[in-house]
């Protein structure tokens, strides 16, 4: 655990505007995206933090400064420590923006891709950033917190087979599923259930359809 | 009327010539729905004769947005969806989701618990990797292999059900502890399980490690370099086979595994035949660590005391007692009440690292929480080590990695 902290007070040293990150396990600092590269880049350099674990990133939710924050954990081979290093990704919520890494790992290729498609954040470089998990031409980002659990309705990404079949990706039918909370300090009396469907209950039948 | 004809000059004649011979290029796409892609994975190959210039794999077939799920349900609830990642180590799932929570719940499991976690894991490595080496003898078209693992797994299955009440999604780790403890007797059944499969092991690998075919088709094949194996961030048997010793059950010790000894197996060569010889000792050094754990099995709980906020009463005291009454239901409905932070571990599962990041803001539900699955960093390297195959020897490769595109497309 100590060398992660030594390489961090090094790090914090060469960029003064590096800070430290509340976190509940590995040491973590917060990089201003402009130091993002340079910084991981004499992490994995100078510290020994060879392997990218992952790369993430969290919706804070409509309206926080920033919106979203690009996560990176390292991991080193040699002294078996971890860092977290975190960056807020610039630009406005429809399109954050944040440097790409795989310049530095080529393994981030597809977790850049994977944020990208949920998220909608362009990382800048990034040699191929399309979608990853969802079909290329899928007009939303599941994982912002303003798109519903259950889904919209979009169009098939086959237009032909959508022609044939009539078909659409229509949304979860979520009656007695097991969504009762959501998080945050929401009371989660008013919150639940919400995808229950209030036209049936213990006194009144579900009505045939 | 006069025809105009065209003199080009030659050098543009040559240009045109090159065209004309250049070898043509075929595209082809196997998957989603291939034997040797072991579910719905689908490669979008170039070929030039049998070897691939290009190769992009395409997943997300089986994306059932389980990060999408745990933010809008209670941590408790996430559990059984931990089995649905690597659906072939179920346990070794919840087991790595429980002590992320725990870790930020900041809960100390029993020493118990601990050690049934870590005979439940093991267990699960040796069933997934079973699984791995025979749907990977399929491939190369050693068929025995197959069935001598399935038999074995099903030994396993028998176990798992007695624990459990499940064969496949066991969902038996709670956070804070595990669902029940070991049933009169098992244990003793664990140990005959592994004294008959030790020999029936041997007898298994023997079908592959000297033999001839096996190793035409897979010595020298697929190489990943170590730097290579790093810069893509593989992990688990793929990253050993390449040569780096990095398991984390021996470099970030969870669970208790520093008490127990075992070996990591590391190739030399980073070809599907060290893959291959990697999980092949991983299964012996598992059963030694089951030995292990059963010989000093400790006494005492299986569940954290201090976890009433998160781990339900026993059902006899919910009937009986008010206060555990209140408490039950505060936790069903509430979920149990994790502080604020973030948290990221990652437990070294059959398939390699599997990560949980988890954002808390409070309260029973996490904000964020990212499932780092190692069969989706063990494809990404697929691009670079294709190139250059012959389309034969991508089924191969595809064998050896030993991925599950239920934990790659979450």
């Amino acid at each position: 655990m100590s060398a992660s902290v030594d390489a961090l007070s090094a790090l914090k040293a060469k960029f003064p505007q590096v800070t430290d990150r509340a976190s509940r396990d590995c040491p973590a600092v917060d990089v201003p995206t402009a130091d993002l590269v340079a910084a991981l880049k004499s992490l994995r350099d100078e510290a020994g933090f060879d392997l990218l674990s992952d790369v993430t990133a969290i919706d804070w939710a409509e309206g926080a400064t920033p919106r979203f924050t690009a996560v990176y954990h390292l991991y080193s081979t040699t002294s078996h420590a971890a860092v977290r290093v975190a960056t807020p990704c610039t630009g406005d919520d429809a399109a954050p923006a944040v440097p790409s890494v795989v310049a530095l790992w080529p393994g981030a290729n597809w977790h850049e891709r994977e944020a990208y498609d949920m998220f909608g954040i362009k990382f800048e470089g990034h040699p191929d950033l399309r979608r990853i998990l969802m079909w290329d031409g899928y007009p939303y980002h599941p994982l912002r917190k303003e798109f519903p659990l259950a889904g919209i309705e979009t169009a098939l990404p086959d237009l032909e087979v959508a022609e044939e079949t009539q078909a659409k990706v229509i949304p979860a039918p979520m009656v007695g599923g097991p969504f009762v909370a959501s998080s945050g300090e929401m009371n989660l009396t008013e919150a639940e259930p919400r995808a229950k469907d209030e036209s049936w209950n213990e006194r009144s039948a579900k009505p045939q359809a | 009327m006069a025809t105009e004809i065209a003199f080009p000059d030659s050098a543009a004649k040559a240009a045109g010539a090159e065209q004309e011979f250049a070898p043509e290029k075929m595209s082809l796409s196997m998957g989603p729905s291939h034997p040797s892609t072991h579910g719905v994975l689908r490669l979008q190959m170039e070929l030039d004769g049998e070897v691939l210039t290009k190769c992009d794999p395409i997943v997300g077939y089986l994306h059932r947005g389980d990060e999408k799920i745990a933010e809008n349900m209670t941590y408790n609830q996430f559990v059984p969806y931990t089995d649905r990642l690597d659906y072939l180590a179920p346990l070794a799932n919840n087991m790595a989701y429980a002590i992320a929570v725990e870790k930020l719940a900041g809960l100390e499991v029993p020493a118990r618990c601990q050690a049934i976690r870590v005979l439940t894991a093991e267990m699960a490595r040796i069933s997934a990797h079973l699984m791995g080496l025979g749907a990977f003898g399929l491939d190369v078209g050693a068929w025995t292999v197959l069935v001598h693992s399935l038999n074995q797994r099903e030994h396993l299955y028998k176990l798992f059900e007695e624990l459990t009440g499940a064969r496949f999604t066991t969902s038996y780790t709670r956070i804070g502890g595990v669902s029940r403890d070991v049933p009169e007797g098992w244990l003793g059944r664990v140990i005959a399980f592994c004294d008959q499969f030790e020999p029936a092991l041997e007898e298994t690998l023997a079908l592959l490690t000297r033999n001839k075919i096996f190793q035409d088709r897979t010595v020298g094949v697929g190489i990943i370099t170590k730097a290579d194996a790093l810069a893509y961030g593989l992990t688990g048997p793929n990253l050993r086979g390449s040569g780096v010793a990095l398991d984390l059950r021996k470099d970030r010790p969870y669970s208790g595994y520093e008490q127990y000894e075992f070996d990591v197996p590391v190739g030399s060569k980073g070809d599907c035949y060290d893959r291959y010889l990697c999980r092949g000792e991983e299964m012996r050094q598992s059963v030694r660590i089951i030995r292990q754990v059963i010989a000093k099995f400790p006494s005492g709980d299986w569940y954290a005391k201090d976890a009433r906020k998160i781990f339900a009463p026993p059902k006899d005291k919910i009937l009986t007692s008010m206060e555990e009454l209140i408490n039950n239901f505060m936790i069903v409905t509430e979920g149990p009440q994790i502080p604020a932070g973030e948290v990221y571990f990652e437990a070294e599962n059959p398939k390699g690292a599997l990560g949980f990041y988890i954002v808390s803001k409070g309260g029973g539900v996490p904000w964020r929480m990212k499932i780092r699955s190692p069969s989706f960093c063990n494809l990404s390297i697929l691009p670079k080590v294709c190139v250059g195959t012959m389309m034969s020897d991508v089924v191969t490769l595809l064998g050896s990695l030993d991925f599950v595109m239920g934990e790659c497309d979450r």
